[in-house]
């Protein structure tokens, strides 16, 4: 059975129908990019999913790991393994990073029925996330997202994405706003936590970071639906011939 | 150049709607017991024969009762204050008693009442030696007396005086008669002069010179009788050269009726010395409909009276249904540093107006001011400050740093700074931020696993950090706590 089965999905904000009717299936060890011009409804699509205040679910069903998504409080969604890397991350003064990251890490631990771990355990897991996500540990001394460059923060996510190792990573527009550089880096990063248990679904407008994290599957979304889905060649199509044109047929 | 400035911000905003619904939860005092104990006291009334009777009580010496006298006498002269943004009922001076202690007198702290012991250890404040915090010297103080002081004798190697108020008059009364009303004179405000005439006890400290006192003071007060009010007086002096950390706590039970506790705290930092004040004040709050909590009407004043000295004040004020309180700092001596440190904390219908005081006097004075206010429920937090520079504050300096936190819709806050600069020379900045806890800092950590009510703590611990770093580190982790309980039920 597949990881996340989202059907006939729709979804209101302040009244207004984003979501008209959305289907999507993703399997473990999957990566899906959702392609689509602004206003289709791609980052409702995320918010949704984590279960963010004011975005209303009038109709369909979101089942998870076999379970009843939309049930579920944000907080136990992520203790869950659902994971969402924001497109504008939140500032926290005077919180520390490192004193967020353990706090959230241990609070879905004990959801789980996990024992918490001790800042020396958690401290030694830091270090060794930081290697792999080439990070430096000054970045854990600071608040969290406080004062951070654009970059620094879109790292920062996929660093606390690294230390909760969620089952599904939904990335909302993570390579916005990056230069090349950062956009490299990041998806280095992604790359490193792809494995056989871990499904993605990468949020973005622009296909240029699906040149560096290749996906399995490119979905169009338009107007609140999935109009066409194809492999990794349908977002170079995009590229090519826009968002103009597309989900003919499909939307009949 | 002659500059003064009053200023007003007040905003409301909205975390959610079922915010109400949670307040209704209320919140968790712990501290709001009552002690069965025989008790004695004056019965309620206010006159002259008052004033007498608390002094014979005390075994005072003639000066003092007329020391009380004097001030009894201005006070019938004075106003009742009113330029504060509070609402108080009015309070009926006869109605209270002034003088109410446990009926076994003083003793030994081997001979205290188990009750009372056992009070102070439920609330985290052994009094036993062996048990007591590591380092930290106790006076308790219940309702008008001191019930015993810890670590005297270890002080006294060290030459530090620490004991209670009465004690000091009775055995110091030269260093007491030289202090006494120096900082905070009889006449200087409404309550001031009611706590120098009716004073019960309160904690007396005095470092010689050059000794750096070898472990953290601390007072901690609670009102327990009905109908009492406390009128505490803590005077510390630090001769030329010394050092002294002091905190206070305060608790008391949960009552319906309001209660008066009108303190007046003198420092004194002679040259080169160093006093650092800190306060975690937990009065009763009152409920959550506004029903009962203490009037906390405090007036405390440090005198940096000898060149290159240090006053430092770090509040914490969670409790009391109304707080009304200003430490000051008179920046005499030259070069002389004063800060002040603040986090104010309302909810449900309490009420704060709170600041500080800075007065520059002597030359390359400086002074710091962090003041952070938290509103949540329907309170209403005030910030109010004075920044004076006089004529002969040359090359004087302040920075001033106010931020007000809103939880919830119904809650305001308010800042008030003032100041006043008389010399062309002196420096003042002053910065101020309101904010709230945004529904996007809530998904944020609810996303990454934290539930709401830790998601709260978390923020305003962040937002109150510059002000906890300032708190000794055992007082700092009971603050946070103090915070994390005073907040219940303000996010739903």
């Amino acid at each position: 059975m597949s990881m996340l089965i989202i059907e006939n999905l729709h979804a209101r904000v302040e009244g207004k129908e984003i979501l008209k009717g959305l289907s999507l299936s993703v399997n473990a060890g999957e990566v899906h990019a959702i392609m689509g011009p602004n206003g289709a409804g791609k980052s409702t699509l995320g918010n949704v999913l984590s279960g963010r205040d004011g975005y209303e679910v009038t109709s369909g069903s979101v089942t998870y790991d076999g379970i009843d998504l939309l049930a579920l409080e944000p907080e136990a969604r992520a203790a869950a393994g659902v994971f969402l890397a924001f497109q504008y991350p939140v500032e926290i003064p005077g919180v520390n990073n490192t004193y967020f990251l353990r706090a959230a890490f241990n609070a879905q631990r004990k959801a789980r029925g996990e024992k918490e771990f001790d800042s020396m355990q958690f401290l030694k897991l830091v270090r060794e996330k930081l290697k792999v996500m080439q990070i430096s540990d000054e970045l854990l001394h600071r608040a969290v997202n406080e004062g951070f460059s654009g970059g620094e923060k879109k790292r920062n996510e996929i660093f606390q994405m690294a230390v909760l190792e969620p089952q599904l990573a939904i990335l909302d527009e993570t390579d916005s706003g990056l230069d090349i550089d950062a956009l490299k880096h990041v998806a280095d990063g992604v790359n490193a936590l792809r494995s056989p248990d871990r499904a993605f679904l990468m949020i973005t407008h622009y296909q240029r970071l699906l040149d560096y994290v290749v996906p399995d599957f490119v979905h169009v979304l338009a107007d609140g639906r999935i109009v066409e889905s194809g492999d990794k060649s349908l977002a170079l199509k995009l590229e090519e011939h826009g968002y103009a044109g597309l989900g003919e047929g499909a939307a009949a | 150049m002659n500059s003064s400035m009053i200023n007003e911000s007040s905003a409301s905003t909205t975390l959610r709607d079922n915010a109400e619904v949670a307040e209704a939860l209320g919140r968790s005092y712990a501290a709001g017991f009552v002690t069965e104990i025989e008790m004695t006291g004056l019965p309620p009334g206010l006159g002259e024969e008052t004033v007498r009777q608390i002094s014979a009580i005390k075994q005072e010496p003639e000066w003092m009762t007329e020391w009380r006298l004097e001030a009894y006498r201005h006070w019938l002269t004075m106003p009742k204050p009113d330029w504060a943004k509070l609402n108080i009922d009015p309070i009926d001076y006869q109605a209270i008693s002034y003088y109410a202690a446990p009926k076994a007198g003083p003793k030994s702290l081997a001979e205290v009442d188990p009750a009372l012991l056992e009070t102070y250890e439920k609330l985290g404040i052994p009094l036993h030696e062996r048990a007591a915090l590591a380092g930290v010297a106790v006076d308790a103080v219940f309702d008008s007396v001191s019930v015993g002081t810890t670590f005297r004798k270890q002080l006294a190697e060290a030459g530090v005086l620490f004991c209670s108020m009465s004690e000091a008059i009775r055995e110091y009364p030269e260093i007491v008669r030289k202090y006494l009303g120096s900082v905070v004179p009889t006449g200087d405000n409404f309550f001031a002069a009611l706590n120098s005439a009716v004073f019960s006890d309160g904690s007396f400290v005095f470092i010689p010179k050059g000794v750096r006192c070898p472990m953290e003071l601390s007072t901690y007060f609670r009102i327990n009788a009905q109908n009492t009010g406390q009128f505490e007086r803590t005077l510390i002096v630090a001769e030329e050269g010394s050092h002294v950390s002091y905190l206070e706590g305060c608790t008391a039970p949960k009552r319906d009726e309001n209660q008066l506790h009108a303190a007046v705290v003198e420092l004194v930092a002679l040259e080169k010395a160093q006093i650092k004040y800190s306060t975690v004040q937990n009065w009763y709050p009152g409920d959550e409909n506004g029903v009962g909590g203490i009037y906390n009407f405090v007036t405390k004043r440090g005198d940096c009276r000898g060149d290159d000295s240090k006053i430092s004040w770090t509040q914490v004020e969670t409790g009391s249904a109304i707080t009304w309180k200003y430490p000051s700092v008179v920046l005499r001596g030259d070069r002389s540093v004063g800060e002040f440190y603040s986090v104010a904390l309302t909810h449900h219908y309490q009420q704060a107006d709170t600041g500080t005081k800075m007065i520059h006097l002597g030359k390359y004075t400086k002074s710091k001011i962090v003041a952070k206010g938290i509103s949540a429920g329907r309170s209403s937090n005030s910030y109010r400050g004075l920044v004076k520079m006089e004529k002969g504050a040359e090359g004087a300096r302040n920075y001033t740093q106010c931020d007000s936190l809103l939880i919830g819709k119904k809650c305001g806050a308010h800042t008030f700074p003032y100041m006043e600069v008389k010399n062309p020379t002196a420096i003042v900045e002053h910065e101020a931020t309101t904010s709230k806890i945004s529904d996007d800092q809530m998904f944020y950590c609810r996303s990454r696993g934290i539930s709401e009510e830790d998601a709260v703590s978390m923020i305003v611990d962040g937002f109150c950090k510059q002000v906890f770093r300032e708190l000794p580190m055992e007082f700092a982790v009971e603050a946070k706590k103090l915070l994390e309980v005073s907040l219940e039920g303000a996010v739903g």
